[in-house]
């Protein structure tokens, strides 16, 4: 457990030198999201009927989205990491007395929680204040609040196993780069990245919610503002645990399958 | 011909301390360090002359070379190449000079080299006729035949610099600056460069200008040697006077640079 | 212009070094812009128009500033690069060529795998044509032309921009996207959906709806004649952006970094 907290310190403290580089994120995700609930606005003027959640709800999924962006987004798909499979500095890494899936698999959450908690706290701290309903409204009670962490936790534990499938998909195929394009604008889709999942046409909505994608962030920002409430919070929960443990267990598989492939080849 | 007299050049460097305090008040405030990369410089070229132009690291070499290709403006002091001021009339001047900068590349990475060597045709608008002229000698020269339709990634370095000084000499410059051409070569590149540059500067008469950390580049192209150190140039004579009394012209300069504290 | 065109055939000759990659690349440019049609589309499938303007209108504007955006991309990309043209030092290489530095910066980059995205604007803008029942007659497919290099003037100016700042800085450069990613990323709707003070500030700050939405109400018969000139006026914003480049070079000159 050790050496998976030294990773995160390592990544955090790096995250942290590079101050302006953080300051011009939280300012573009700040303005993204106000671009983006402006969006929401016009439509909602136009058709209130239409609109499938309230717009304090969506306003909230908006900044949620900006404030953790670094949790969810798919396109930080480390670079190190298809580097060192292409050119072969991968031999470094087996030769460290760790599992490779375990220990990329802590990487990148260090990497995604060093990354979310520099930059959230400023653009939650200013979207609270901002006049409803477009700033970031209280969560929408006690146990939603609870849940919204769980959920949180969760789902970026979702996004992360499916990383890792990218990865280890990596070393079956010679080139991992139509592989990352294709799952990541996949995923920026279905996840809600572009519009919220509620947005969706009925049919449409069902389907997709099932996938793995929806439990990544869709269930947490909708739970915060009470999108999602009372029992209907409980099947996107158990979905979520149930692909967490299927796609670890997959990437668990690929992960031995390619040391045998590794060794077998001689790298 | 090449003049400098009295070139200064100061850079403006800010300093921070380490830590989150100092990182957060240099935002707001921050504090510059002075740093004399030339002091005063003075010397004269002439047409012809090859030069070698040493000293240690962050002495002030490649300011000096940037002032003179135009790539830097100093703040004091006159600069003639061939009577214009490099800085001033830059386009017009870098017509006349060939850069050969030893750790980069100027050939495109992934084309073969004489697409590179077209391409630089059009940029220096040189006459179809001397093109062909001065490509068909540098390749005799450098022995290029074989390297021209291969790309330049898969060049090793000894034949990537031999066709580097090639692309910089295809526009019949007067004067060509060489920084640290030999660098990382292996025996037989290192001499097959030397070679040639003495064969150019024999048959075309191009001013030569070299950089190098080597002194076996020095001991066997030039002459004439500048050496300048914090700013200032220390030594302007020949090889001989840094060698006196010494083995080899390394332990002579070593020796130099102990006694100027450098 | 025969040098651009020689530059040109370097390029095409190194991607064809790598072709699988320079279709993958073509493959995701094209991937990323599905996914703003596809947010598109499924609004579109909720409401039947937004502040006034109905589905293929919004395409053809979205169409139109993709084309744009890409246009800018294709050719200005050594601009948004720039701060590794800089740190590697190309910058010195260019300095002692006897060529306009702009050009040479301009040159050294083409990025055509933005085609991807050319292709997919494409698309939509034809689909926007066909089915927003403008009436075309001259003046307005000349309106379009302009609007397109009014468009890639405008988007070049932010990349020229970017490339100043990159002389003074590197860090933080980040929230430039704002202007570059972000308008290619929110000109998929008509500027004034977001209300009054965007619209505003699109117009006499930065010159975004003189691009996309006055001259996108000409297109529709909604606007003043006068409209249809403005992505000329647009292209004034591209004095202050070289003004900024000049003294970005002579910055760097001077202080060498």
């Amino acid at each position: 457990m050790k050496k998976y907290i030294a990773f995160f310190r390592l990544r955090f403290s790096m995250g942290l030198q590079y101050r302006a580089a953080a300051l011009a994120g939280i300012s573009t995700q700040f303005f993204w999201g106000a671009m983006e609930i402006l969006m929401f606005r016009a439509f909602y003027r136009t058709n209130p009927d239409a609109f499938p959640m309230t717009l304090r709800a969506t306003c909230a999924y908006v900044w949620l989205q900006q404030a953790f962006l670094a949790l969810f987004v798919t396109w930080v798909l480390e670079h190190e990491i298809f580097d060192a499979i292409l050119n072969g500095n991968i031999a470094y890494e087996l030769c460290r007395p760790i599992s490779i899936y375990n220990m990329w698999f802590s990487r990148n959450l260090a990497q995604r929680f060093s990354g979310a908690l520099l930059r959230c706290v400023p653009i939650l701290l200013v979207a609270a204040f901002l006049p409803a309903p477009y700033g970031l409204m209280a969560p929408a009670g006690l146990l939603n609040f609870f849940l919204f962490f769980l959920t949180l936790l969760l789902g970026v534990g979702v996004t992360v196993a499916f990383c890792m499938l990218v990865y280890m998909l990596c070393f079956f195929t010679i080139s991992p780069m139509g592989l990352r394009i294709v799952t990541v604008s996949m995923v920026e889709f279905f996840s809600g990245g572009v519009i919220p999942l509620p947005f969706l046409p009925d049919g449409v909505r069902e389907v997709v919610e099932l996938l793995p994608f929806a439990s990544m962030q869709n269930v947490p920002l909708r739970i915060y503002s009470g999108d999602l409430q009372g029992k209907d919070m409980l099947r996107p929960l158990l979905l979520q645990i149930f692909w967490l443990c299927l796609l670890v267990a997959v990437g668990k598989i690929l992960d031995a399958l390619a040391m045998k492939k590794i060794t077998v080849q001689g790298g | 011909m090449i003049t400098m007299q009295n070139v200064c050049k100061t850079y403006k460097v800010s300093k921070r301390d380490a830590g989150f305090s100092s990182a957060f008040k240099a935002l707001f405030h921050k504090e510059y360090e002075l740093i004399h990369a030339l002091d005063g410089v003075s010397f004269t070229i002439s047409d012809g002359e090859m030069v070698g132009y040493i000293g240690p690291n962050g002495a002030g070499k490649s300011s000096t070379i940037k002032i003179l290709s135009g790539i830097l403006t100093p703040e004091e002091g006159i600069c003639l190449v061939n009577g214009l001021t490099p800085w001033k009339n830059r386009i017009e001047h870098v017509k006349n000079i060939g850069v050969v900068f030893g750790q980069r590349t100027q050939l495109w990475w992934d084309v073969p080299v004489l697409d590179s060597f077209e391409l630089l045709k059009e940029i220096y608008r040189i006459d179809e006729h001397v093109y062909r002229r001065n490509l068909e000698q540098l390749t005799d020269m450098l022995g290029l035949s074989e390297l021209l339709r291969t790309p330049t990634r898969q060049l090793s370095l000894g034949q990537r610099m031999r066709c580097e000084i090639a692309a910089s000499l295809l526009h019949d410059p007067q004067i060509l600056f060489l920084d640290e051409p030999t660098i990382g070569l292996d025996a037989v590149s290192k001499l097959a460069v030397r070679d040639f540059i003495l064969k150019l500067n024999a048959e075309k008469k191009t001013t030569v200008i070299l950089t190098t950390h080597d002194m076996q580049d020095i001991e066997a192209l030039t002459s004439r040697i500048i050496l300048i150190g914090k700013g200032h140039i220390l030594l302007d004579g020949s090889l001989a006077d840094i060698k006196e009394g010494f083995e080899s012209a390394d332990e002579g300069l070593a020796s130099f640079y102990r006694i100027h504290d450098l | 212009m025969k040098l651009y065109g020689k530059y040109f055939m370097i390029h095409l000759k190194s991607i064809m070094q790598y072709k699988t990659s320079f279709l993958l690349s073509c493959l995701g440019q094209f991937l990323v812009s599905f996914n703003l049609f596809l947010g598109i589309y499924f609004m579109f499938r909720r409401f039947s128009q937004v502040e006034g303007f109905t589905y293929s209108e919004v395409l053809l504007c979205c169409g139109i500033t993709l084309l744009e955006f890409s246009l800018a991309e294709a050719f200005a990309r050594g601009f948004d690069t720039f701060g590794s043209i800089i740190s590697h030092g190309e910058f010195d290489r260019i300095l002692v060529r006897p060529r306009n530095e702009i050009f040479q910066v301009l040159a050294s980059r083409i990025e055509l795998s933005r085609l991807g995205r050319v292709l997919q604007a494409v698309v939509m803008f034809v689909y926007g044509i066909n089915a927003s029942h403008v009436r075309w007659t001259f003046q307005k497919a000349a309106v379009v032309m302009l609007m397109l290099l009014g468009g890639a003037v405008v988007f070049s100016g932010f990349f020229v921009i970017y490339a100043s700042i990159c002389f003074f800085t590197i860090e933080g450069l980040e929230f430039m996207n704002i202007f570059t990613d972000g308008a290619r990323e929110y000109g998929k709707y008509p500027v004034s959906i977001y209300g009054k003070k965007v619209l505003q500030l699109c117009t006499f700050v930065i010159p975004y709806a003189l691009i996309q939405y006055y001259p996108l109400l000409y297109l529709l018969d909604r606007g003043k004649a006068y409209y249809a000139l403005l992505p000329l006026a647009a292209c004034l914003f591209m004095i202050p952006c070289l003004a900024l480049w000049k003294i970005g070079v002579r910055h760097y000159v001077s202080s060498g970094s």
